[in-house]
């Protein structure tokens, strides 16, 4: 039995930067152990002489050739911007006053 | 007369544009026409697009300039929302992305404008295709053209019902764990899963990247492969993509049609993917369908896969986890949605992400930040992968004895909107059948089987080969679909409502 507690979900959306309220937060930790109770069976089967598999099929040293390619103008880079000064993208705030 | 163009096959239409019969100005005006009729009830579209008849009238002149162009030149297709259009909306289904028009197209997407393809418009689906029915799309659910208070399958339920409904002859979808197979099998149409790097993934907004690939949908295994030819190959801006050269798949698909036999061939039928969970009709047409090959010559071989009962477990770790990663992309910065919140630019972000993303989103994000904390990893994600290992190996071992796998491509045909939303488990095992497919990078194929005695509803058949054999699949998948077709005496689609607008109300109170 997994034992998910509401605070640890509070931390998993803050480490997810996700503002979840806290109604979100009760259900989420009733659904999230009941997920993880049902998923948890993968340890059964998976010894220490399995080895693991991340990628399907494995490419290995995937390289282009070192010359420019096509990329994007800054206009176009910065078209679906929520904001932006012309050539660069704003934000408010990076550190907060106790920062 | 004009209506008549809907309810041809891509390969028809093709034929008939290439023998100037009938203008692409013609076959995409009715198209259009189609959706302007149906789509109000059946949903399939986010966007339609604005340029479809210039781009249709750029066709026909280059055509009668005597131009050479692909075969599919003129004919129109629909995209999944997933994937990023230069002149459209691309949104993956989310509030984060609405309104958001890509600076570029994904490769599919310049590959299907090189072939002069028609782009009807863009599809509905599940929030970033996380789903099995099309209902966590921001946008409202798609409806299943068969019995519109179900749904359609997800997450690419949008093309699925596209296709189904005469709204567009061809579609793109994407498959992360069965997103194109099972919205074919419940709606009664062709849906195709490629090798995992068979087809470019750049432009597709990521779910799992190690799990997803784009597809054809259609109603025939033809005009599938007749678009997988247009869409597969080496993308260099895809790092996962193969360099294979690979051969003609309409080429294949044509000889399975034209054999329709199954002479020598040897079909495994896994029996973990047929039992438990399974709608009894579903498993009586798998049954009868698996007569009809056995009749047809191919030898029926009964293979188990161990490991496939641990698919779903491992799915649910391996995806969350590469989701949680890749969706930290969307961080009020760069593009899509800002929040109005004061603050850091974190602040902002957190409060961004709060609003812009939907409840399954928020689920699968949060499970795959647990399963990737320290302290977890191990047990979970490391575990994961390590079953991805033993259901290759399972893989490996059926096909030594086999030269495709089947079962049915869903469990259960398509269920009522809102019966599962509030279960995520029993949202997650509509999946059972088309996971391993995707954790082992096999490629599969839904097309259908027969509709389901119990509730008159479409079921899909799986078909399955080794990696790197998708031609044996559109061979395969070809003969079958003959087979069947031949059965029944029509195809499967035939027997849909016609959604024409007077039986619209008869449709949804569920008489028709």
């Amino acid at each position: 039995m997994s034992e998910i507690t509401s605070d640890q979900v509070a931390h998993l959306a803050h480490l997810a930067r996700i503002a979840l309220a806290p109604d979100e937060i009760e259900r989420l930790t009733g659904e999230l152990g009941t997920i993880v109770d049902s998923i948890a069976k993968v340890s059964e089967v998976a010894g220490p002489d399995v080895p693991a598999t991340s990628h399907p099929i494995a490419l290995a040293n995937v390289f282009r050739p070192d010359v420019p390619g096509a990329t994007l103008t800054p206009e176009e880079a910065l078209a679906g911007a929520p904001d932006h000064d012309g050539s660069r993208f704003r934000v408010s705030a990076i550190l907060g006053e106790e920062q | 007369m004009r209506d008549d163009l809907t309810r041809l096959d891509a390969s028809e239409l093709a034929a008939r544009l290439a023998a100037k019969d009938v203008s692409s100005v013609e076959v995409v005006t009715a198209h259009l026409d189609r959706i302007a009729a149906v789509d109000p009830d059946v949903h399939a579209f986010l966007h339609v697009s604005e340029a479809a008849v210039s781009s249709a009238a750029d066709v026909d002149s280059r055509r009668l300039a005597g131009e050479r162009m692909g075969e599919l030149a003129g004919v129109p297709i629909a995209v999944k929302d997933v994937l990023c259009t230069a002149d459209m909306p691309s949104t993956a289904g989310s509030r984060m992305l609405e309104g958001w028009t890509p600076p570029y197209d994904a490769t599919v997407v310049r590959r299907l404008r090189e072939a002069h393809l028609v782009l009807l418009g863009k599809t509905n689906m599940d929030e970033f295709a996380m789903g099995s029915s099309t209902e966590h799309s921001a946008f409202g659910p798609t409806r299943n053209p068969w019995d519109l208070d179900r749904i359609p399958g997800g997450s690419g339920g949008g093309s699925a019902a596209a296709v189904s409904a005469f709204e567009a002859p061809v579609a793109l979808g994407s498959d992360t764990g069965g997103s194109i197979r099972q919205p074919a099998a419940v709606t009664g149409s062709v849906g195709m899963k490629p090798t995992y790097g068979g087809v470019s993934r750049y432009g597709a907004i990521a779910l799992a990247s190690s799990l997803d690939q784009v597809g054809p949908v259609s109603r025939s295994v033809l005009d599938a492969a007749l678009v997988h030819d247009v869409i597969g190959g080496h993308d260099p801006r895809d790092s996962t993509s193969l360099a294979d050269e690979w051969p003609s798949f309409a080429d294949a698909a044509r000889a399975g049609r034209a054999s329709a036999s199954l002479a020598g061939v040897r079909v495994g039928v896994v029996t973990e993917l047929n039992g438990e969970g399974f709608q009894p009709g579903v498993r009586q047409r798998f049954a009868e369908a698996l007569e009809l090959m056995a009749a047809s010559g191919a030898e029926i071989v009964e293979v188990s896969a161990p490991h496939f009962e641990y698919a779903i477990a491992a799915y649910y770790l391996i995806l969350p986890a590469e989701a949680s990663s890749n969706l930290a992309k969307f961080d009020s910065v760069r593009f899509g949605l800002r929040a109005e919140a004061g603050g850091t630019v974190e602040d902002v972000m957190a409060a961004t992400r709060e609003q812009g993303f939907g409840d399954e989103v928020k689920r699968r994000v949060i499970l795959g930040t647990y399963a990737l904390s320290a302290g977890y990893y191990d047990a979970y994600y490391g575990s994961a992968q390590k079953v991805r290992t033993l259901i290759q190996r399972d893989f490996d071992a059926a096909f030594e004895r086999t030269d495709v796998l089947v079962s049915p491509a869903a469990p259960t045909t398509a269920f009522r909107l809102g019966e599962k939303l509030d279960d995520p488990l029993a949202m997650y095992l509509n999946d059972i059948a088309t996971i391993p497919a995707n954790l082992a990078g096999v490629p599969g194929m839904g097309l259908p089987m027969g509709l389901a005695p119990e509730d008159g509803l479409p079921t899909g058949l799986q078909i399955m080969a080794p990696a790197r054999q998708d031609a044996r699949v559109y061979e395969v998948g070809a003969a079958v679909e003959a087979l069947l077709d031949a059965q029944r005496g029509h195809r499967l689609l035939a027997d849909a409502p016609s959604l024409a607008p007077a039986e619209m109300g008869a449709a949804r109170a569920g008489a028709v």
